[in-house]
């Protein structure tokens, strides 16, 4: 009985020994890693890259074709055309050399028809056009008010489009797995891997939690110690679960970016600005735009879109760090998005 | 210092690795040899370095002094002493002190005729430790990734490098490496109570034998590893513990550069359900 309780341990062995290390071979990946020191020596901030798996991800950050700019001057576009109701302060040149623009970067195939009615183009029958409206309203919002986030690079439709009718990284609410009824019915929005929540069991709605209103509160930290006295009639300090919620959002960012936790922040202490890294200031206004234009430019658009264009919950797709990013700290690596379109820009608004 | 009228018996000449006799003696209970020798070298050096580097750092706080490794631009090259050379020589003492003292058990083996569980044991906590600052900096190509020598300053870079996967708790060497933490406190803890029990009876009753020990576990769990082999469990479980460790830490950036979560998507797609 021993010998053979000897080789079915020596079995289980070999069997576990050679399933780890296919594991290992399909899996995991492979020296040389570029690594960039983030913090001060030995910290241990620092981001690690795969030049294998980076070169995928630079093939899809390669800046638009450039068409130069147009000078300003002429007849202003709103007198050249009808219904031209946000870009008619452009001149007639600017106002075409930005439809050529969009039309490069949302639907190159489609061309003009994907938004307009070629036999009246003033229309705006078609959705497409209406949400198109939209758009640029929100482009150039983030160019003039969130330039604490975008800088002088500045966003155009290409930043989240990259030539596609709509953008590859965009995110709706998840309807969740089909659960059992009773107790298990609800998985209280986590326990499940999702690309939304890094695939951690982290609750998968940490976006329209924090990300579809301003103000959200995603600081959980608390900065008292222990025990917590709370004022009568005061709110409930966050708990675990908030706790969670902002884990989850903060790994959506990273991979959003393709970065970890240690390029803004000194894990020793999350919540400290003295101690996080000037990227976290970046960060956080790109907080505050997302909330703004999920909230007041691409929520509001749900009645607009038709039912192809919803998520299961029949949501409008919502943005977040990864639209932009698509796996870059700087999308396209910082190449200029304004410089060919300053029309997008804060003073043409 | 007086030896014990037994001790001679054990005290005897040879078995040395290197050095032959000359080193071959003791100093009050401790035995010398070229280990010993090499050993008090390279911990004296070590931590005069480490003294050096916190008289010209800024503080002797003794919880916030700190001898940082270089930055990691300096790659695997010799870095100037006051930008982590002084960490680099302080790594060269580390592990020339542990090896030779692990020597020096083995040698201290080979005088008494036993097997050389006890160094190779000791063995396999100076390869974790050769793993963080030796190995994985190799292998990520900079001293820099190498943990820095401080209290708190190693605390933040346990910290650091963890949230550099995300969430390191979906590290699987971790998971193995925590649970085999954790049972091999479970096995010693239950280990001494048994042998307690067993020596502790109720007053005026006999001490129990090993006989006890296993019969008191074949009737709890219907199995008794035995007297060895509790012994040998002992040594897996904590061995292993400082093994998969090793390996964690090892895997994490050289062969892993994302978030831990993202790596358990081969369970999503495997071939049964995707």
């Amino acid at each position: 009985m021993i010998e053979g309780l000897k080789a079915g341990l020596a079995l289980i062995g070999v069997v576990a020994v050679s399933l780890l290390t296919i594991a290992m071979l399909i899996t995991f990946e492979r020296p040389p890693i570029d690594s960039t020191q983030i913090g001060y020596d030995g910290v241990g901030m620092v981001d690690h890259v795969n030049p294998r798996l980076e070169e995928e991800v630079q093939a899809r950050n390669e800046p638009p074709f450039s068409l130069g700019a147009v000078p300003p001057g002429g007849r202003p576009a709103g007198e050249a055309y009808e219904n031209v109701q946000v870009l008619a302060d452009l001149s007639e040149d600017q106002f075409n050399h930005l439809m050529v623009g969009i039309t490069n970067w949302v639907s190159p195939e489609e061309g003009c028809a994907y938004c307009h009615n070629l036999e009246n183009l003033a229309s705006d029958e078609l959705y497409t056009k209406v949400v198109s409206r939209r758009m640029i309203q929100m482009t150039m919002t983030i160019n003039s008010e969130y330039s604490d986030h975008v800088g002088q690079t500045g966003v155009n439709c290409y930043t989240c489009h990259r030539g596609n009718n709509v953008p590859e990284y965009l995110w709706v609410e998840e309807d969740g797995p089909k659960a059992m009824a009773g107790v298990s019915a609800s998985r209280q929005d986590q326990n499940v891997p999702t690309r939304i929540a890094g695939y951690s069991t982290m609750p998968y709605t940490a976006l329209e939690t924090l990300l579809t209103e301003p103000g959200a509160n995603i600081r959980v930290a608390t900065q008292s110690a222990l025990p917590f006295v709370r004022e009568a009639g005061a709110a409930p300090p966050p708990d675990i679960k908030d706790t969670e919620v902002t884990y989850s959002l903060m790994m959506n960012m990273s991979q959003g970016l393709g970065v970890n936790c240690t390029y803004c922040h000194n894990s020793r202490n999350w919540s400290s600005w003295e101690q996080s890294t000037p990227m976290r200031v970046t960060a956080w206004h790109g907080i505050q735009m997302a909330q703004d234009i999920n909230a007041n430019y691409l929520i509001p658009l749900q009645p607009v879109l038709p039912e192809n264009r919803l998520g299961p919950a029949g949501d409008a797709p919502k943005a977040n760090c990864e639209t932009c990013h698509q796996g870059l700290a700087l999308p396209m690596n910082g190449a200029p998005m304004l410089e060919d379109h300053p029309e997008l820009g804060e003073s043409y608004k | 210092m007086a030896m014990l009228n037994f001790e001679r018996k054990y005290r005897i000449r040879g078995g040395t690795l290197l050095g032959g006799d000359l080193f071959d003696f003791w100093v009050g209970p401790f035995y010398v040899g070229f280990f010993g020798v090499t050993t008090i070298f390279f911990s004296f050096l070590g931590t005069a370095l480490i003294l050096y580097g916190a008289a010209i750092g800024p503080t002797w706080n003794v919880w916030q002094i700190n001898i940082a490794p270089p930055a990691l631009e300096y790659g695997l090259a010799f870095a100037p002493l006051k930008e982590g050379g002084l960490w680099q020589l302080i790594t060269i003492c580390a592990v020339g002190a542990f090896v030779s003292w692990a020597l020096r058990e083995a040698e201290i083996c080979r005088k008494l005729g036993m097997g050389y569980h006890v160094p190779i044991a000791f063995g396999v906590a100076i390869f974790a430790y050769v793993t963080l600052v030796v190995i994985r900096p190799v292998l990520l190509g900079a001293w820099g990734h190498g943990f820095p020598y401080g209290i708190l300053s190693h605390l933040d870079w346990v910290s650091n490098v963890g949230y550099q996967y995300l969430h390191f708790h979906y590290n699987p060497a971790h998971m193995l490496a925590v649970s085999f933490f954790f049972t091999t406190t479970l096995a010693l803890s239950l280990h001494g109570a048994l042998v307690l029990s067993a020596t502790n009876p109720k007053k005026g009753e006999p001490v129990k034998t090993a006989e006890h020990e296993n019969a008191f576990f074949r009737d709890a769990i219907g199995y008794s590893i035995g007297t060895l082999g509790i012994h040998r469990l002992g040594l897996f479980l904590a061995l292993s513990a400082g093994f998969w460790s090793a390996v964690c830490i090892v895997i994490s950036g050289p062969f892993w550069t994302r978030g831990w979560p993202e790596w358990w998507n081969w369970w999503l797609s495997l071939p049964i359900w995707s």
